[in-house]
């Protein structure tokens, strides 16, 4: 048996933040308990409304030697970037 | 929104609302009406007040030696969590008390003089949150014990004829929620983990359960409090305690020992070696320096 808890990946939505956003990592014996942990850990200080916890085994990354063939080829491709309109000053989140 | 560093990325530009500023540190009833109600005996309040802060004072240092020994870096944030609540707790029923007990404001003792400059006989803690801590299964069913007990104690506290004892309560009766999940979670997983942790944290069960028969004592203050509508009477919690911890305990295939007769210790001022002891260290610095701020 592996001696170390398994790693959960820690997303927490401030009070008026939009979207969950990755606060960073801890250990924990299961899912229960690593929600705990999680609000132990990273919501002392009155940061969050809402937290979800993903254990890091079920997350499937890029790879650092994909970067090229992943990023590059959207860079150079000016029109799909939203540049030529102007922002209304009053329509927040874009 | 800024995704540079993750506290930014969910706080916003001038989330000031979140922080908690430091006004009222010095003093944890700054800007409360700590008028005594017509009627209430301020000997009795100022007593009654150190009996549930000197459970909290005392719970929490206990949790606090665990600062650096626990079994695991979340868990140890887990438990100093607990601990800085029920720390707050006592600040402000100490804080009370030293209020009920001397009309006269420029005579009172403040919250660091009944920590530290108090010995054991004045304590008031049941022996419950005495005792040493053993291994981490002894901690945790302690805290189910304690905080199961606190929670229903706290949880009618809340209808009290003191405002300031009201309100303290209600503010308690959420974090002392979440401690008993806390614990209560852990002693499922102890009790029904495996063989070793099973044995541990039936060994604790037992060792911990004779000081549960204090929880029930009444003591002739508490008596009179809950008569007058300002305490709750803790023969009458023994119900929701023995329903929530017989629950817990058969789901983490626990013993559950025989109900223990309401007896008075730690009330009375009767407490173990261990407490002179604890209060040796906790007070150590402040006796050493007395009236040093840091």
């Amino acid at each position: 048996m592996d001696k170390d808890w398994p790693l959960y990946e820690v997303f927490v939505r401030g009070k008026r933040g939009l979207n969950h956003v990755h606060v960073g990592s801890l250990r924990a014996p299961d899912d229960t308990m690593a929600l705990r942990n999680a609000r132990d850990l990273y919501t002392r200080r009155n940061e969050g409304v809402s937290i979800w916890v993903v254990p890091a085994r079920d997350i499937t990354a890029s790879s650092p030697d994909e970067k090229d063939p992943f990023f590059a080829p959207s860079g150079d491709k000016v029109y799909r970037h939203p540049t030529f309109y102007d922002i209304p000053e009053n329509v927040p989140h874009i | 929104m800024s995704f540079d560093n993750a506290l930014g990325a969910i706080a916003e530009d001038n989330d000031e609302a979140r922080w908690a500023f430091g006004t009222g540190f010095h003093d944890p009833l700054a800007g409360v009406d700590t008028a005594v109600p017509d009627g209430v005996d301020r000997g009795d309040l100022a007593s009654y007040c150190l009996m549930l802060g000197d459970d909290a004072l005392i719970m929490s240092h206990r949790l606090q030696e665990w600062c650096t020994h626990a079994p695991e870096l979340e868990e140890e944030v887990a438990l100093a969590n607990v601990a800085l609540d029920l720390l707050g707790q006592a600040r402000l029923l100490l804080a009370r008390a030293g209020v009920a007990e001397d009309a006269v404001e420029e005579a009172r003792r403040g919250e660091d003089d009944l920590a530290f400059f108090r010995d054991a006989a004045e304590f008031r803690n049941v022996r419950l949150t005495e005792v040493p801590n053993g291994d981490f299964a002894h901690s945790i069913v302690r805290l189910l014990l304690f905080s199961t007990w606190r929670l229903a104690l706290l949880d009618r506290l809340r209808a009290s004829r003191d405002p300031v004892l009201a309100a303290i309560a209600a503010k308690g009766v959420k974090e002392v929620a979440y401690h008993r999940d806390h614990a209560a979670l852990w002693t499922i997983r102890l009790g029904d983990g495996t063989d070793f942790s099973h044995a541990r944290a039936q060994r604790a069960v037992d060792e911990l359960w004779p000081l549960t028969g204090e929880l029930f004592g009444v003591h002739d203050v508490e008596r009179r409090m809950a008569d007058a509508g300002v305490g709750v009477d803790p023969s009458g919690v023994r119900a929701e305690f023995d329903a929530v911890t017989s629950e817990v305990l058969a789901t983490a295939t626990l013993r559950a020992p025989e109900p223990e007769p309401p007896r008075l210790a730690g009330r009375s001022g009767d407490h173990t070696p261990a407490l002179a002891d604890l209060l040796a260290e906790m007070q150590s610095v402040a006796r050493a320096h007395p009236g040093a701020t840091w």
